[in-house]
């Protein structure tokens, strides 16, 4: 392996890279104070079974069970609201800050010229800042700004996932083949149309799974910003949890796992009706 | 004068692809480029396309020099030449129909190009360009199930749908069986003539160009070897044209010349 004949260049520098990440991860582990020990103590061990024993059986009463079927559909409701207006603004955003419609990195073998690059990075800038916030501090400040409600979680969520959203397609975008585009574009065509007959065919399939999953990701949020009164179902556990009704947390989980497991189907059948 | 290009030279990075190049095409005319493997065939053609610009010279296309133009008035000349690539570069998933009408979008508005992504607005005018390569059939299909030759089809298809002034090849018959080969470069050859367009395409196949094009033009390392009428051309032009010391020894050399090319 290590004969001239048989070595393999970058061979040395991924050794490196896997010292490196070790490095870099211990330090990481002693900082956040990583201890499982703690979960076997015996009056932790108590605490956990007591908890989770209250679990079964599941409520499943009918007043209970309607209060659970509109919570969900809030959830459902505020998780899609807030992607469609995330959408918004993430399709355009996404289109200005990446490359792939870049005219001169056509003629130049992919390098986009200086100025286009630097006419892009208040967009990422945008992007960055957009997603930098986490949807729940927006949230506590839209439930200060428009009171208790969905309003604040649909709010929330359409600004966060924005700039998630912007981010992940510019660079799905240039991570597909750009001949397709640039031969278009050295035909003459402009370049939003190269964008759709070169680019979009091959990152479709990559886009659709990426936003489908971000829903579900905008279902698990809008129900964690349900905790700090943005409704739905995160509200509806939050107030279980306070009665202790370990039963009704567990009907919630249910329900929140039925949708997810809804997201991960839809997934796949636009997957395989894209391929 | 279509091309006009005046010591030209290519450079990537280190690499000298071409170096001052200098060739006058009038309208009409239809000239194949030839010469052995990595000689600058491929550069020279990307040069006249505007898909690379010179490090060095002058290009003039239609009276124009491209480079000294706004990028929108760039695009537009574009659109008047058409360039068929080695391997066409078409998205698999997308319909060979889509691919063929795209070759117009140069002039089309934005809105027509993306409803005719909706709905194909010229299935009739597709349809005919691939009848004529004998690929009508094949119409509503994805461009990722077709072979390496039928994928050159395509891409020759797109290219007569264009309708240029001035039409480039780049081995638009690589991927082909011989009969293949020889009838899709008649059919250019014929579209060239009956439209009065400026053709010329590189070719790795001698006795094709000689066959098809009027002028010849033979290029080595970057340079022109010689640039005349096809009767003109002899066989001492070819071998040093052809001529490598490196596989000297090797005997069959040249038949064997496989290209592979991918599948989209």
């Amino acid at each position: 392996m290590l004969k001239a004949q048989t070595r393999d260049p970058v061979a040395f520098t991924r050794l490196m890279l896997i010292l490196f990440a070790l490095a870099v991860l211990w330090p990481g582990v002693r900082l956040s104070e990583l201890n499982p020990g703690v979960l076997l103590h015996a009056e932790n061990r108590q605490q956990i079974a007591a908890f989770t024993s209250a679990f079964w059986p599941p409520a499943h009463d009918a007043e209970f069970l309607k209060l659970l079927y509109e919570a969900t559909l809030q959830t459902l409701a505020v998780a899609t609201a807030g992607m469609a207006f995330a959408l918004l603004l993430a399709i355009p955003t996404s289109l200005l800050a990446s490359r792939a419609l870049s005219l001169r990195a056509a003629s130049r073998g992919g390098r986009a010229g200086v100025l286009s690059r630097l006419l892009r990075m208040p967009v990422r800038g945008l992007l960055i800042f957009l997603r930098s916030v986490p949807e729940i501090v927006w949230a506590l400040l839209f439930v200060r700004a428009v009171g208790l409600g969905p309003t604040a979680g649909v709010l929330a969520i359409a600004i966060t996932y924005s700039g998630m959203l912007g981010k992940v397609y510019a660079e799905i975008f240039e991570s597909v083949d750009q001949r397709p585009a640039h031969a278009l574009l050295q035909a003459g065509s402009g370049r939003l149309t190269a964008f759709f007959y070169g680019i979009l065919p091959s990152a479709m399939a990559e886009v659709v799974s990426y936003t489908v999953y971000r829903w579900e990701c905008a279902i698990r949020a809008s129900v964690v910003m349900g905790f700090v009164g943005a409704g739905g179902l995160g509200q509806q556990i939050d107030l279980s949890m306070r009665m202790f009704a370990g039963g009704e947390v567990a009907s919630i989980l249910l329900a929140f796992f039925g949708l997810v497991v809804l997201a991960d189907l839809l997934s796949r059948f636009l997957r395989g009706r894209l391929a | 004068m279509t091309i006009d290009l005046h010591n030209a030279g290519l450079r990537h990075g280190q690499v000298r692809a071409l170096e001052s190049v200098s060739l006058r095409i009038t309208k009409g005319e239809r000239v194949a480029i030839i010469g052995p493997s990595g000689a600058g065939k491929s550069s020279l053609l990307h040069l006249m396309a505007t898909a690379v610009q010179p490090s060095a010279g002058r290009l003039e296309l239609f009276g124009e020099q491209p480079w000294a133009l706004s990028a929108r008035a760039r695009q537009r000349l574009r659109a008047r030449i058409g360039l068929v690539h080695q391997a066409p570069p078409l998205p698999p998933r997308q319909r060979v129909v889509t691919a063929v009408l795209a070759g117009r979008l140069g002039q089309w508005g934005t809105l027509q190009g993306v409803f005719n992504l909706v709905y194909p607005t010229d299935v009739p005018g597709a349809r005919e360009v691939l009848a004529e390569l004998g690929l009508a059939e094949k119409l509503f299909v994805q461009c990722g199930q077709l072979s390496g030759g039928q994928l050159q089809r395509v891409g020759i298809a797109r290219v007569l749908y264009q309708r240029p002034e001035l039409l480039l090849a780049d081995e638009p018959v690589s991927a082909m069986d011989p009969v293949l080969a020889d009838h899709s470069l008649a059919l250019l050859n014929r579209h060239a003539q009956a439209n009065g367009v400026t053709l010329v395409a590189s070719l790795h196949a001698v006795e094709l160009a000689l066959a098809h094009f009027p002028r010849v033009i033979g290029i080595r390392e970057g340079q022109v070897m010689f640039d005349c009428p096809a009767d003109a051309v002899t066989d001492p032009m070819l071998d040093a044209l052809y001529a490598n010391e490196q596989f000297a020894s090797q005997p069959a050399q040249g038949a064997t010349l496989a290209v592979q090319i991918p599948r989209c």
